[in-house]
């Protein structure tokens, strides 16, 4: 167990931390400037509302407990080590937790036979269908920060995930080869999606097309067939005049570099990765006489980490079982959501370490959560270990939305909990 | 802790060791000499078996994100490679995009210790450590990319005082924990984004109208100016395209004498001639090599089978895109740094341009004459995952083996491949022990690896001798990594982490203060954050970093 709490050097009682990157939301925006007195926090710099919810919470007093009653640590780590020890087929699900986290997920996970899924694996899963399937071509934020002179929101509330979407990456005060947030063009695919860039938008021109936003992907795809020549009888798709997708069409070819964003945890209804086809297919077709990229966004709850560490450290981003001793890779049996519902596994370890609305789900098999303090809790658990959020109670790394950058995360002091990676090695050391 | 190696036949060039039966004493993890009167805690009897120091991969895409883009993309390349957990190693998958723990496996089995991530994005830096600090076994460093990143763009493009660069080049090395520079498609990613399509030598990118030419130069100059051993990492313009032997051969004289490494060669090996307008260049470019000793290649076999591209070019990648096999290219343009291009693919003996490919490689290997200047890759996973090296080295070592395996290549091909057929060349030991050991080591500078002098790492590879050079490579009898045995008869008996090599030329502090102002500006990461510290590899990563010392500045 590599300690990192008892590495903890006495705390000056107030600090002023800078460059502090945000794990509350996935683009992991690294300009805050966050004060400590005590073990309180207060964002005085460039956060958003989820940065200063999650910064700002107060945690409340949480032990150690085994059904309930307060036990010590090391009890609580032992009743943990017993239950997955004992299991046949443990589920680790949750995984809100940062790098050094999930490593320790994967060899618990490997050395006990179990299963890995995201909590928020299924928004992940409408891109990986995809993805997995067709390719595509993609952009990340500082790119799109400085080139993007066109950029089509489709279908998803960004600003709902990532409040800072806008300021810092579609229309940023700043950029490098002179397409200012001026010479912008938003377009939203979607009503009611444009509230998220606010009355003094600095773009130069914002665009809707409002139909309804799970109406997206027949828009676009109404856009391409447009741009490929074909003749289309109706005159209105989804609401939206076939001659504003004409007009799109225009600007789609002239643009020097457009942006497709979406946010997959927004485009939550049935087969929505036939929307993300049309929108990556977008993307596709005009690149071939212009330059296009895709941007997908949401990415909380540490899932973009969990998906990378899992792919490299296994070779399969997730839902991933071990129980043969060797990964298997199986994106609908090893769901857990679908396990869980269909009462397949034995023990279910919960972590979630960033926000406290991760809750687990209510389950008729023996819960182990390791969990921020404040964790909304649908039932007791068998064992319930609180642990640190990283980037706050702990350092760690974390992987951004774009699966490119990852940030160091700072130790802010907040209190003196423990990593999930601590508790979990700990954990398997005991097994 | 005193290990023995007894009576066997030692292969160490950089020594000038061929052959010669003798004791090999390891202590505390390095090479010392005879001790003939202590007592070993260890003696391992190697009489008639081939010592080496353990092998040095210096161009594996190993680890950084357009691996794990690849293993995301192609979970078919896993399932039939299913890795079970052991009481000593994880489980994991493997074939061509192998996770990084069986990367590691695989690696130390096959005999290698140390292995080279030569395309690692500063944007990407972070991540591209922590897939080596999983990739467990093997020592490991990676080459920084620089050429398409904007901040170097626009010194250029403005023509910066020459001293600000190379401090932003040492930077960016600090920043990333490289080893070593690489240039890819120089200026070509960036003008992908601008939507240039091609970027010859001499051709101005559309926004900054600088050339790959002056890029060249100028990164070369730079890092030989500064004392970083390795020359600048080239892979050159027009990647994959017929005719592109010519802009090799313009690059190798654009560096006017600076020293410079042309990776990958064979994918830049391509004539016009021939029926097919697809011939081998390999014969000019050995030529010219040949009049250049400032000049290295590495190769970049292709063999035969389904593997996955994966590039920082992602103009080049983007173009190949429709070769993709499955059809599933995933292209990015990345962060105002660079780019990458995965692009899965299935070479065929059946192909005349697969086919090509192969012999192109092997004609470069058999024709270029300096054993130390040239290096044993398949790119991997480019040309060939790197399982396959076992089976290359049979092709070099083996005439005949050769000319089988030529007999079943497409036939056009195989009526191109007269001059392949002509060559009579089989490589030596030594000559192995050059291109897999000391030559990497020595064009790194990783001063106590690829050799068995006194001081040495105890990085060992001891083989049968067996005819077949393919099994005998495969299978090493034993492996020591730091003086211990880590390998017995080609299984993991012992599981270490591996140390990270970096090199760390000099520079002048104040470029942090306009590259900060850059970062505010345009960046969406903070340049304190941006720069990856040493304690995230050391503590983070369970790792260790071995500073190798800067060579001698040019001026």
């Amino acid at each position: 167990m590599t300690n990192t709490t008892a590495l903890k050097a006495a705390r000056a009682p107030t600090e002023i931390y800078n460059n502090v990157p945000d794990p509350f939301c996935g683009m992991l925006s690294d300009d805050l400037v966050v004060e400590r007195q005590g073990g309180s926090l207060k964002v005085v710099k460039n956060g958003s509302a989820i940065a200063r919810a999650g910064f700002e919470r107060k945690l409340p007093k949480a032990n150690p407990a085994i059904r309930g009653k307060p036990v010590a640590l090391s009890q609580a780590i032992a009743e943990a080590a017993r239950m997955i020890g004992d299991a046949t087929l443990p589920l680790f699900g949750g995984l809100a937790t940062d790098v050094e986290g999930m490593r320790a997920v994967l060899a618990l996970a490997d050395r006990s036979g179990g299963i890995v899924d995201h909590a928020l694996s299924e928004a992940l899963y409408r891109n990986l269908k995809v993805m997995q399937i067709t390719g595509w071509t993609t952009s990340t934020l500082t790119e799109t920060r400085n080139r993007a002179d066109l950029i089509i929101i489709a279908g998803s509330d960004i600003a709902k995930f990532n409040p800072r979407f806008f300021e810092r990456i579609a229309i940023p005060p700043d950029s490098m080869f002179g397409v200012t947030a001026k010479k912008r063009t938003i377009i939203f695919i979607g009503k009611g999606l444009d509230r998220a860039l606010g009355k003094d938008s600095r773009a130069g021109e914002v665009i809707t097309l409002a139909c309804k936003p799970e109406d997206a992907g027949k828009v676009v795809g109404t856009l391409r067939a447009r741009l490929r020549g074909f003749r289309i009888v109706s005159r209105k798709i989804a609401g939206v005049p076939l001659a504003d997708i004409d007009a799109l069409a225009e600007r789609c070819k002239a643009a020097k570099y457009g942006v497709v964003a979406w946010a997959p945890p927004s485009l939550d209804y049935p087969h929505a990765e036939f929307a993300i086809d049309q929108f990556a297919g977008l993307v596709n077709d005009l690149n071939k006489t212009t330059r296009f990229a895709g941007l997908s966004l949401g990415g909380g709850e540490g899932s973009v980490t969990a998906s990378a560490v899992c792919a490299w450290q296994s070779g399969y981003p997730l839902r991933v079982s071990y129980a043969s001793g060797a990964p298997d890779y199986d994106p609908y049996r090893y769901a857990i959501a679908r396990m869980l519902a269909d009462g397949e596994g034995d023990v279910l370890l919960w972590l979630a370490s960033i926000s406290p609305g991760l809750a687990p789900p209510k389950t008729k098999i023996p819960a182990i959560v390791l969990g921020t303090p404040g964790l909304k809790l649908a039932q007791t658990p068998a064992v319930f270990i609180p642990v640190g959020t990283p980037g706050v109670d702990h350092a760690g790394r974390m992987l951004r939305v774009d699966n490119v950058v990852s940030l160091p995360l700072k130790d802010l002091g907040r209190s003196s909990l423990p990593s999930a990676a601590d508790i979990l090695a700990a954990i398997e050391a005991e097994i | 802790m005193l290990i023995k190696l007894t009576g066997g036949r030692i292969y160490d060039p950089a020594n000038n060791v061929s052959g010669a039966v003798r004791d090999i004493y390891v202590e505390n993890g390095k090479i010392v000499g005879p001790k003939p009167d202590a007592r070993p805690d260890q003696t391992y009897d190697v009489s008639g078996r081939v010592v080496m120091a353990g092998a040095i991969d210096p161009h594996t895409h190993i680890g950084g994100g357009k691996m794990t883009i690849a293993r995301t993309l192609l979970p078919e390349d896993h399932r039939g490679d299913p890795v079970t957990r052991t009481k000593l190693t994880r489980a994991g998958s493997g074939r061509s995009v192998p996770s990084t723990l069986v990367t590691g496996y695989r690696y130390a089995e096959m005999g290698y210790t140390a292995c080279f991530e030569p395309a690692m994005l500063a944007a990407n830096a972070r991540q591209a450590h922590m897939e080596m600090g999983d990739t467990p076994m093997v020592d490991k460093g990676a080459f920084v990319m620089l050429g398409s990143d904007d901040y170097f763009l626009r010194q250029l493009a403005a023509k910066a005082d020459f001293k600000a660069i190379k401090d932003y080049v040492a930077w960016t090395m600090h920043a990333a924990q490289a080893i070593a520079v690489k240039v890819v498609n120089p200026g070509g990613i960036s003008a992908f984004k601008f939507n240039q399509r091609k970027l010859d030598l001499d051709e101005e990118h559309i926004y900054y109208h600088v050339t790959p030419r002056q890029i060249i130069l100028t990164l070369a100059r730079a890092l030989e100016e500064l004392g970083v051993v390795h020359p600048l990492h080239i892979h050159g313009c027009n990647l994959g395209i017929p005719g592109n032997i010519e802009s090799t051969l313009a690059t190798i004289r654009a560096a006017e004498g600076l020293r410079i490494h042309m990776t990958h060669t064979q994918f830049l090996s391509y004539g016009t001639e021939g029926d097919k307008k697809f011939s081998s260049g390999a014969a000019r470019l050995c030529e010219l090599a040949a009049k250049h000793p400032n000049v290295s290649i590495d190769v970049g076999q292709v063999l035969f089978g389904q593997t996955c591209t994966a590039s920082g070019d992602s103009m080049r990648q983007y173009a190949i895109s429709r070769s993709a096999h499955p059809k599933k290219p995933v292209i990015m343009d990345i962060e105002c740094d660079a780019g990458c291009g995965v692009v899965p693919i299935r070479y065929r003996d059946k192909s005349f341009v697969n086919a090509m490919q192969w012999v192109i490689g092997l004609e470069t290997f058999l024709m270029f004459d300096d054993p130390w200047r040239i290096f044993l890759t398949t790119d991997h996973p480019n040309g060939a995952p790197f399982f396959f090296y076992p089976h290359l080295i049979r092709l070099l070592m083996d005439k005949s083996f050769r000319d089988d395996a030529l007999q079943k290549i497409n036939p056009d091909a195989q009526v191109q491949a007269e001059v392949l057929k002509s060559l009579t060349r089989e490589y030596t030991f030594d000559e192995i022990a050059i291109l897999t050991r000391a030559g990497p080591a020595r064009s790194l500078g990783l001063q106590d690896r690829g050799h068995l002098g006194v001081g040495a790492a105890g990085d060992i590879t001891v083989y049968e001798d067996k005819a077949d050079r393919e099994a005998m490579f495969a299978t090493p009898e034993y492996v020591f990594k730091g003086g211990e045995l880590v390998v017995k008869n080609g299984k993991i008996v012992k599981v270490v982490q591996g140390a990270t090599h970096v090199m760390r030329p000099d520079y002048d502090k104040s470029i942090e203060k306009p590259l900060n102002d850059y970062f505010d500006r345009f960046h969406t990461m903070r340049m304190e954050n941006f720069k990856l510290s040493d304690d995230e590899i050391i503590r983070g990563d369970n790792g260790a970093i071995i500073v190798q010392p800067v060579g001698a500045r040019a001026t």
